[in-house]
């Protein structure tokens, strides 16, 4: 049963990230990338991490996404505009993307990383225990990360304002 | 007996999420469109974030829960500010091409 899910929800994944990089849309590239991201909450979900899946869907398919959404309307990139790269640096790309990817799984392969079991059902990553700890241990981060959403505020605001001439 | 056959082992999650960050690598190189080359960014983003929380998950620590909130805080504000900053060069610019952008090349 967990391995059918793990490779339906994979394939999803994966089909989605290709349809992102290769569609010539813009507007279809940022909606097969919410279904990727859906896909990876299922994923979360699957490793017993359910408040996490949850704020991946909100701040990602919710916050994000939209953004995006907004700025491709707002450019209106959506009539074919992008033109791709010419046939020799599609192909180089292709083949630095390959050469990185046998890199990875060589050096993955040579690695032992210790036995590790599945993981049991638990409550590990109900909003309860994730909050506990990011109350107490990681308390200092996260005031912090409240300062740097702060100032991306404020640069966002002030980049994105027009200049009076 | 029958449970443990049906586990998924931690190599897969690993396999899974190093294709994902070279399709976010491959779109990066690939395309020309400023914003799609952002959304690859998202996705290299993302796939390490579904290494972190296999690997927190197997070994029944959360410590790798609480780094993948905090790298979805830190993708948030670089996605507002980075996407400001497109609209500014589109306005001056009237594209978001990526090779029209060359003026700090080389």
């Amino acid at each position: 049963m967990n391995q059918l899910l793990f490779f339906s929800l994979s394939a999803l994944t994966i089909i989605s990230a290709l349809i992102v990089v290769f569609t010539r849309k813009p507007m279809y590239s940022v909606l097969s990338l919410i279904a990727c991201f859906f896909t990876i909450a299922g994923h979360y979900i699957l490793l017993h991490a359910q408040f996490l899946a949850i704020t991946h869907i909100i701040v990602y398919a919710g916050a994000i996404m939209v953004l995006f959404l907004f700025v491709v309307m707002l450019l209106n990139l959506n009539t074919d505009s992008d033109q791709p790269k010419s046939g020799k640096l599609r192909i180089a790309a292709m083949i630095a993307a390959g050469m990185l990817f046998v890199t990875l799984l060589a050096s993955l392969k040579a690695t032992s990383f210790g036995e590790f079991a599945f993981p049991a059902p638990s409550d590990k990553g109900l909003v309860q225990h994730v909050g506990q700890r990011l109350f107490t241990d990681y308390l200092l981060p996260f005031e912090i990360s409240s300062i740097l959403f702060l100032s991306a505020m404020i640069g966002a605001v002030a980049l994105s304002k027009k200049e009076k001439h | 007996m029958e449970q443990t056959a049906q586990m998924v082992p931690l190599n897969w999650y690993l396999f899974l999420s190093t294709f994902l960050f070279c399709i976010g690598i491959m779109g990066v190189l690939f395309r020309r469109n400023a914003i799609i080359i952002l959304m690859c960014i998202e996705l290299m983003l993302n796939s390490v974030n579904l290494l972190l929380v296999a690997f927190s998950s197997y070994s029944g620590n959360s410590d790798g829960q609480v780094f993948v909130f905090f790298i979805m805080v830190v993708a948030a504000a670089e996605v507002a500010v980075g996407l400001a900053l497109l609209i500014s060069i589109f306005r001056n610019i009237g594209s978001t091409d990526i090779d029209v952008l060359n003026k700090l090349k080389w």
